[in-house]
């Protein structure tokens, strides 16, 4: 690990004043940087600490609910509001991780945390158009089984490796910014970017650019949500694939959808597609089914992961399932 | 820096990259912490920080001036065992020992944490006051404790005799 400078903020003025234009990073639990740092992944001189700032959980003035940056997993997970209005919230979280790491997780950290490819994390042997771009990607021709089937680039297949973004996605939330220009908001959604030909960037950030907090707007009338995780073993691993979905049903057609998928893509995936196809349709497995086809149409598998396209089809079918009581 | 191990007030200098678990073991002489992994996957390195566990190998000390860490030393000695300590003993809780106080202080943690009514992914209703304290359950909880001999079995055992005695 290289020799760093530390300050730990009070406030979050303080700690995009105390990082300055050219960036320090931002230390929430440390989880994911503390780990990137000791096997020189990253190399930041200057650390802000801000575990320290608000982990505020409050009611928003639109009916939905503020999560501040510092609020750690475990408290998301097991806040009273967000297991009553948003399951799929708490289900996503407490799918991720160990409890010890979620004891420690920011809600910040957690949506900033890198992909854990084995190539990225791999300094001293392999080659990563993430961590070195212009270098080749030994993911390509390598051991691809975790990796992205939909949004890749020839650049970078690497997945996106957060639970609690991909239940975030689903839930139209709005990522709170404060940097050097001011504060500014964007939605979730849009917060992570595909790969292309800059696979370093991950995000739409800019340097000093600090996340405050979490904006989750109500829910429709009737909806339900749910989380589901497929994965190798059936705790502490991360995903394969995973389903955050937001269902409403009025007569048999479906009312409202919002779909999103983990363990797919550089971020969390909007199935954009499968919901336009569903909207005001039948809520039936065939229609379910039909609207994934028309989603992963454009998936592009790797010699190692081409079952992660039948995986994701499947998992969100029985999903959409549940949730619109066809089946228990 | 400034802390609270196992209830006493101790002062440390350290370069600023020292991790918790380095800080216990190589500047404090508690080294009844373990460093597995050093990379958050095994679980060895557990403690309790103001009551919560936490892996202290992905923790810089830095980031924990002020609070309140409990080791597998202050949580029983030779002279007295814990009761949870004496459940792993009854119950062939570990072979090698190398994850056991990892295993205990997590225990210590998921006790505390089932008590207050967290659910875990395997909670079939997130609207439960109180999840069961199912072997299931405990499985779950506990999966950020590996033990490479294999002595899971007993260790459920362990922690699932020690927390209905606590539940009684």
């Amino acid at each position: 690990m290289n020799p760093f400078g530390y300050d730990r903020a009070t406030n979050a003025p303080e700690a995009v004043s105390m990082a300055g234009a050219a960036g320090a990073r931002y230390l929430g639990g440390g989880t994911n940087l503390v780990d990137l740092m000791r096997e020189t992944v990253e190399r930041s001189d200057r650390l802000v600490d801000v575990s320290g700032l608000s982990a505020n959980i409050r009611e928003d003035e639109d009916g939905g609910l503020f999560i501040a940056a510092a609020a750690r997993n475990t408290a998301v997970a097991e806040d009273q509001r967000v297991r009553t209005r948003y399951p799929v919230l708490s289900r996503a979280i407490l799918a991720g991780a160990s409890a010890q790491i979620r004891n420690m997780a920011t809600t910040g950290g957690n949506l900033l945390q890198r992909t854990r490819c084995a190539y990225f994390y791999d300094n001293e042997g392999s080659r990563c158009n993430k961590r070195n771009p212009g270098e080749g990607c030994d993911a390509l021709g390598g051991f691809n089984r975790y990796h992205a089937i939909l949004g890749a680039s020839d650049q970078c297949v690497a997945t996106h490796p957060s639970d609690m973004a991909v239940a975030l996605a689903a839930l139209d939330a709005v990522v709170h910014l404060r940097g050097p220009a001011g504060e500014r908001s964007v939605k979730l959604a849009d917060l992570h970017r595909l790969p292309g030909d800059r696979p370093d960037l991950d995000t739409v950030l800019s340097p000093g650019d600090l996340i405050t907090g979490v904006g989750l707007p109500p829910l429709p009338d009737g909806a339900r949500s749910a989380y589901r995780k497929v994965r190798d073993r059936s705790s502490y691993a991360f995903a394969l694939v995973s389903v955050a979905a937001v269902l409403s049903v009025k007569d048999g057609r479906v009312d409202e959808v919002r779909l999103a998928l983990g363990g797919v893509a550089h971020k969390p995936w909007r199935a954009g597609k499968a919901e336009a196809a569903l909207r005001g349709g039948p809520a039936t497995s065939e229609a379910f089914a039909r609207a994934m086809d028309t989603e992963l149409a454009e998936a592009r598998p790797l010699s190692g992961n081409a079952f992660k396209i039948d995986l994701a089809r499947r998992t969100a079918v029985a999903v959409l399932e549940n949730l619109a009581g066809n089946r228990t | 820096m400034q802390f609270t191990i196992n209830d006493r007030p101790v002062e440390a200098a350290c370069d600023l990259r020292t991790s918790l678990l380095d800080l216990l073991r190589d500047h404090l002489g508690l080294t009844g912490t373990k460093k597995g992994c050093n990379q958050g996957a095994c679980g060895a390195c557990t403690v309790l920080v103001d009551g919560e566990r936490i892996n202290s190998c992905l923790a810089l000390a830095v980031q924990y001036q002020g609070r309140s860490i409990t080791t597998i030393e202050g949580i029983g000695d030779i002279g007295a065992l814990a009761p949870l300590q004496h459940a792993f003993i009854d119950h062939d809780g570990f072979q090698c020992g190398y994850c056991t106080p990892g295993q205990i202080c997590s225990a210590v943690g998921m006790v505390a944490e089932l008590r207050r009514g967290l659910p875990s992914h395997v909670t079939p209703d997130l609207g439960a006051a109180s999840p069961a304290w199912t072997r299931e359950e405990l499985q779950e909880r506990m999966s950020g404790n590996l033990c490479r001999c294999g002595a899971h079995n007993g260790i459920l055992d362990a922690i699932e005799a020690a927390c209905l005695e606590d539940a009684r």
